[in-house]
């Protein structure tokens, strides 16, 4: 019972800001928020040991249930949910947003929708909530966006909805192979889609991994995501990089793997080639980025393609790590966009050519991104190596064909990364001080917000453990 | 003492913290004590650790927390107190700690002293984690660490484009090797299940483990390219001399004394390893020795002080892994230890020569010190003896064993490492001749202002000066009897492997080559520095002065074309071929709907006679289906 309240607690704090008069949406959706960060906190102690669950009817005719299920991992990406969202929403308490009401109830229900898609234990239930997640920040980018918003949040609307129907015909199809002919529980899913013949697995495989592949994104799926991320406001930003994203990949371990393994086995060379394709791609695109939010857009595109790569490698270590790092990613990008903002609000632009010497005019502010760049290129001591190492050592250790091949591929991605991160520090915080239009020094909202991040980013780094342990069950569960 | 190993990082990381969350409001004087007072407290500690592990002769693993636990994989923070280890704790905090007292004076007129102190404690607790680490994966956190702390403190005037760039430039440099680094690692796990020194060379030397030499060689391969980005050696040498951006104590301190060596605490460490990749140590002792001559013809041409003893340390890497290369690990270790007391000594001289001189660092501009400087000019002095290798100073002894053990191996790898240490002694006499003796050449405004400097910078310099003179004598050339104590102290842990114990006769012989030859270099450096008009340079001098040309080389074959391809990536590929082809599909959707919504024109006769050619169509289809 208590795990639905880290979904109706948002959901409820959503339709209340929408409604609700505007000054109070920005309390609401902090009070909501600490909420199911306390609930998810007291579910990941229990999640440790053993999965908790909790399902209703909801069709009957259908077959399809409202069921949710807290393990280690979906446990611990409702954690990251919380947190971002927390951090965003503190970090933003003074700064004035139009139309608040919508703003934050669109971004509570968004909120909703995430956490419901790494819950949900039902097919259809878990559609619906990938939808969920979907629709409020469409409106988001587009009412609130930058240049170009309707095309870009149209653009990246469609491609992302595209996905999402041939996954819904490939739930429904699976479903009509389960026993009964009509369940969508994960457990039915899974035996249904794995007793497939496996050619059938092969072309079940696209129909489902092209949505998830548009979601994280894969390469060559990845255009609409630098437009998408430069043209909306940052806090959506942060929902789509550091949450949404992680759907993609969460997605893949939980209803792609398990429920076509064959397809996925059939499959792993093509996706690891494109993901390390990916990554060498989106690192050297982003050397020549100009505009710090493309620069992150194609960072996280090749950290992405990392994970997806060691995601089909299968190997236990590399599991692990994926899972970490999900978690870790989600995190240190929320701290990178959140100077970006920050950077934009001072200087009123983006564009690294007029920015800099931000070590002189806001130094507080300049070691914060130092520490976040970092995390951002792996460095030991921060969460960002830990998975890492693991992913790396899961690609090495592969049993698939030239898994060590792909490594050193891969590998060269941090030497870029470290090309592009270097180069985003110098030129935004070294050099001669260019005086900011308005504000100075971190706020103490501001200040409260990247705290808590370099405290994660930290923590984790030196003592990576109560992470390692929460998802060290779910390895095992995997294929 | 050795349980409380932990306090020796723990007391800079300290004052890393207390340094840097009071980087704004702490004074810059109790920035600088509290500094120095962290590394001198480390510093107290490890001595007493030195003396327990020399009495115990024992190597101790202290679990202190478990760090990465996944499936089979389990690496634990730990620390492995040995003799290496203990060794290389003392020269680190040391060494460290003069150059901290050093640097209360050095940076006292920066606004960013505390931070500046706040990044040296940070590097001094990486790199105590470097070399106390028990396993390979605890050693790479150090290295990355030290590295990140070159990268702030190369950049530490963040104002200046060039030396921020000199700082991304080294990292990225560093990067590439830890890559080699961190394919070592995987090898060795997948090999070997194990990080950990003790679990890895107990496989190794047991040979339970069913590994082919090929993979022995590979291993030590990448593990060494580790070693060429932090150690400077060929062909990843070209940050180092670019690093001098930084302030002239960190020079002496990471990119002379101690993190430039991390290279060959890391090969010593592994010694089990190279001792079976007999390919892989032969590549480093070509490596070394190429890297030592290159080098030393560079330093020959330089102008600036720095840049003389930047090329200078790359070239006395290349004797350190060149003796590693050779099996003489501990004499390489040797040569580390007495590096790290005459290059700081140099280095530090060299920035009390800058800061008389108001910034200047071309020598060209020098000439004539002595006279107002005797304490720096004096101790410049000795350390230029020191790394000439003139008889009786420490220098001489680890080099005359390097090039001892070379010679066993090898003929001609003697003759030029040989030619090597005579360039030394030729650039560094030139170097001293120019900058101490003559006459003063700056200008007016630079003669009246030249002073001694401060007894917080003489002080270390006169106690590096003493280290560099007896700082040899631990490890005496056989033809003396049988008093190497630095052997017996690093025995348990490693000792040579394959180095030819050479006759006396021999033995003499060499050692009188080269210190004639030494003396000859020394005496052609006075004169021609007496000559010297500084004349442009041409020809193969020209060369030399532009570093051969290498950096202008790598410019060309990778920075520059890895610009145009993600240029050209970014336009091309990413703009008109990917995102065009998804807009592509876009528009033609776009476009066929627009077509078909023609179709529904709302006349009902069209509607009726579509309605009907389909029902036709049905009706075929489904006759020739059945037939």
């Amino acid at each position: 019972m208590i795990v639905t309240l880290l979904i109706v607690v948002p959901l409820l704090a959503g339709i209340f800001s929408l409604l609700a008069k505007n000054n109070t949406a920005k309390g609401t959706a902090i009070v909501s928020t600490i909420v199911t960060l306390v609930v998810g906190a007291l579910i990941g102690v229990e999640a440790y040991t053993t999965p908790l669950s909790w399902s209703i009817d909801w069709i009957p005719t259908l077959g399809t249930k409202v069921s949710f299920v807290a393990d280690g991992m979906s446990t611990m990406l409702s954690l990251l949910v919380s947190i971002v969202m927390l951090v965003v929403y503190i970090s933003n308490l003074n700064k004035k947003v139009e139309n608040e009401g919508s703003f934050y109830g669109l971004m509570l229900l968004s909120q909703a929708g995430i956490t419901g898609v790494f819950l949900a234990s039902d097919a259809l239930l878990f559609y619906f909530f990938w939808e969920l997640a979907l629709i409020p920040v469409y409106f988001l980018c587009s009412q609130w966006g930058g240049e170009n918003r309707i095309k870009v949040t149209f653009k990246f609307f469609i491609y992302t909805f595209v996905g999402s129907l041939m996954l819904l015909a490939a739930i429904i199809y699976l479903a009509t192979s389960t026993p009964g002919g009509s369940s969508f529980a994960w457990n039915d899913i899974v035996r249904a889609g794995s007793s497939l013949p496996a050619a059938e697995q092969q072309w079940v495989f696209w129909l489902i991994f092209i949505a998830f592949a548009i979601k994280m994104p894969i390469f060559p799926f990845h255009t609409w995501q630098p437009d998408a991320y430069e043209t909306s406001p940052t806090p959506v930003t942060i929902v789509l990089s550091a949450l949404m994203v992680k759907m993609g990949l969460f997605a893949v371990l939980r209803w792609l793997l398990p429920v076509v393994p064959a397809g996925a086995e059939f499959w792993s060379e093509t996706v690891i080639i494109l993901s390390v394709i990916g990554i060498i791609y989106a690192s050297l695109l982003a050397i020549v980025q100009t505009d710090l939010k493309r620069l992150i857009a194609y960072s996280s595109i090749a950290h992405m393609g990392l994970m997806s790569a060691v995601a089909f490698a299968n190997t236990e270590v590399g599991m692990h790590g994926v899972m970490v790092q999900m978690f870790n990613h989600g995190i240190n990008i929320t701290g990178m966009w959140l100077i970006v903002s920050m950077v934009e609000q001072r200087w009123g632009t983006r564009d690294m050519r007029e920015l800099g010497g931000m070590a002189s005019t806001a130094p507080r502010m300049a070691i914060a991104m130092v520490v976040i760049a970092l995390a951002n290129i792996a460095l030991p001591l921060t969460n960002g190596f830990i998975g890492e190492f693991m992913l790396f050592n899961g690609l090495f250790s592969s049993e698939v064909a030239c898994g060590t091949t792909y490594m050193i591929l891969a590998g060269l991605g941090i030497i870029l990364g470290a090309v592009y991160t270097l180069n985003m520090v110098q030129r935004t915080a070294y050099g001669d001080a260019i005086a900011t239009k308005q504000g100075g020094d971190l706020t103490r909202n501001e200040y409260i917000g990247l705290a808590v991040i370099i405290a994660i980013i930290i923590f984790l780094g030196v003592y990576p453990k109560p992470l390692l342990e929460m998802t060290s069950g779910m390895v095992s569960m995997m294929p | 003492m050795i349980d409380l190993v932990w306090l020796v990082p723990f007391f800079p990381l300290l004052g890393f913290l207390i340094n840097g969350i009071g980087w704004k409001k702490l004074p810059k004087s109790a920035g600088g004590f509290i500094g120095s007072a962290a590394v001198l407290a480390s510093f107290a500690v490890s001595l007493g650790i030195f003396f327990e592990v020399k009495s115990s002769g024992t190597a101790t693993v202290v679990h202190l927390f478990d760090f990465i636990q996944s499936g089979n994989l389990n690496i634990p923070f730990a620390f492995q107190v040995d003799a290496l280890s203990s060794l290389f704790l003392l020269i680190i905090t040391g060494v460290g700690f003069l150059i901290h007292v050093y640097s209360t004076s050095y940076m006292h007129d920066d606004e960013g002293m505390v931070k500046y102190f706040a990044y040296l404690n940070l590097f001094v607790f990486s790199m105590l984690l470097l070399v106390l680490g028990a396993s390979y994966l605890i050693m790479f956190i150090g290295w990355e660490g030290v590295g990140l702390c070159s990268y702030l403190l190369i950049g530490f005037w963040f104002k200046r484009k060039d030396f921020t760039n000199a700082a991304k430039k080294a990292f990225v440099m560093n990067r590439i090797g830890d890559l080699g680094f961190l394919v070592g690692m995987l090898l060795v796990l997948l090999n070997f299940g194990t990080l950990s020194y003790q679990e890895f060379f107990g496989q190794v030397e047991g040979g339970q483990a069913v590994v082919t030499s090929s993979t022995y060689n590979w291993i030590a391969i990448c593990f060494f390219i580790g070693a060429m980005g932090k150690s400077a050696q060929i062909p990843l040498y070209t940050w180092l001399p670019d690093a001098m951006a930084g302030p002239t104590p960190v020079s002496a301190l990471i990119h002379a004394a101690t993190m430039v060596t991390a290279g060959i605490y890391m090969i010593a460490r592994s010694s089990v390893l190279y001792n079976i990749a007999e390919n892989a140590q032969h590549l480093v002792a070509v490596i070394g020795l190429a890297t030592a001559i290159i080098a030393a013809t560079i330093a020959i041409k330089q102008y600036d002080i720095k840049k003389v003893l930047a090329y200078s340390t790359v070239s006395q890497l290349g004797f350190m892994f060149l003796a590693l290369g050779v099996g003489a690990y501990t004499t390489a270790v040797f040569h580390v230890m007495t590096h790290a007391f005459f290059k700081a000594l140099l280095f530090l001289g060299s920035g009390s020569v800058i800061h008389a001189m108001h910034g200047e660092q071309d020598i060209r501009n020098m000439g004539g010190l002595s006279k107002k400087m005797p304490i720096t000019s004096t101790t410049f002095l000795i350390g230029c003896l020191a790394i000439a290798g003139i008889p009786g100073f420490s220098g001489f002894f680890s080099k005359d064993e390097i090039l001892a053990a070379t010679y066993g191996h090898n003929s001609v790898m003697y003759y030029l490492a040989l030619g090597a240490a005579m360039m030394t002694a030729f650039y560094m006499f030139r170097l001293y001749f120019l900058t101490f003796t003559g006459s003063f050449r700056g200008t007016e405004d630079q003669k009246s202002h030249l002073h001694e400097s401060p007894a917080a910078i003489t002080i270390p310099l006169a106690v590096l000066a003493i280290l560099s003179i007896i700082g040899g004598y631990v490890g005496m050339p056989a033809v003396f009897g049988d008093f190497h104590p630095l052997n017996e102290y690093l025995a348990p842990v490693v000792s040579n492997h394959g180095v030819h114990h050479l006759e006396h006769n021999t033995e003499w012989m060499l050692m009188g080559l080269s210190t004639v030859l030494v003396i000859v270099m020394i005496v052609v450096a006075y004169r021609v520095t007496k000559k010297a008009n500084f004349a442009a340079n041409t020809g193969i001098a020209k060369i030399l002065e532009n570093k051969w040309y290498v950096d202008e080389l790598y410019d060309a074959i990778i920075v520059r074309p890895l610009g145009a391809l993600s240029s050209l990536l970014d336009k091309i590929v990413e703009k008109l071929g990917i995102d065009g082809l998804v807009n592509g599909v876009g528009k033609t959707v776009h476009w066929a709907s627009n077509r078909i919504r023609l179709m529904q024109s709302g006349q009902v006769g069209f509607y009726i006679f579509i309605m009907v050619l389909g029902i036709t169509a049905l009706f075929a289809i489904g006759f020739f289906w059945i037939h």
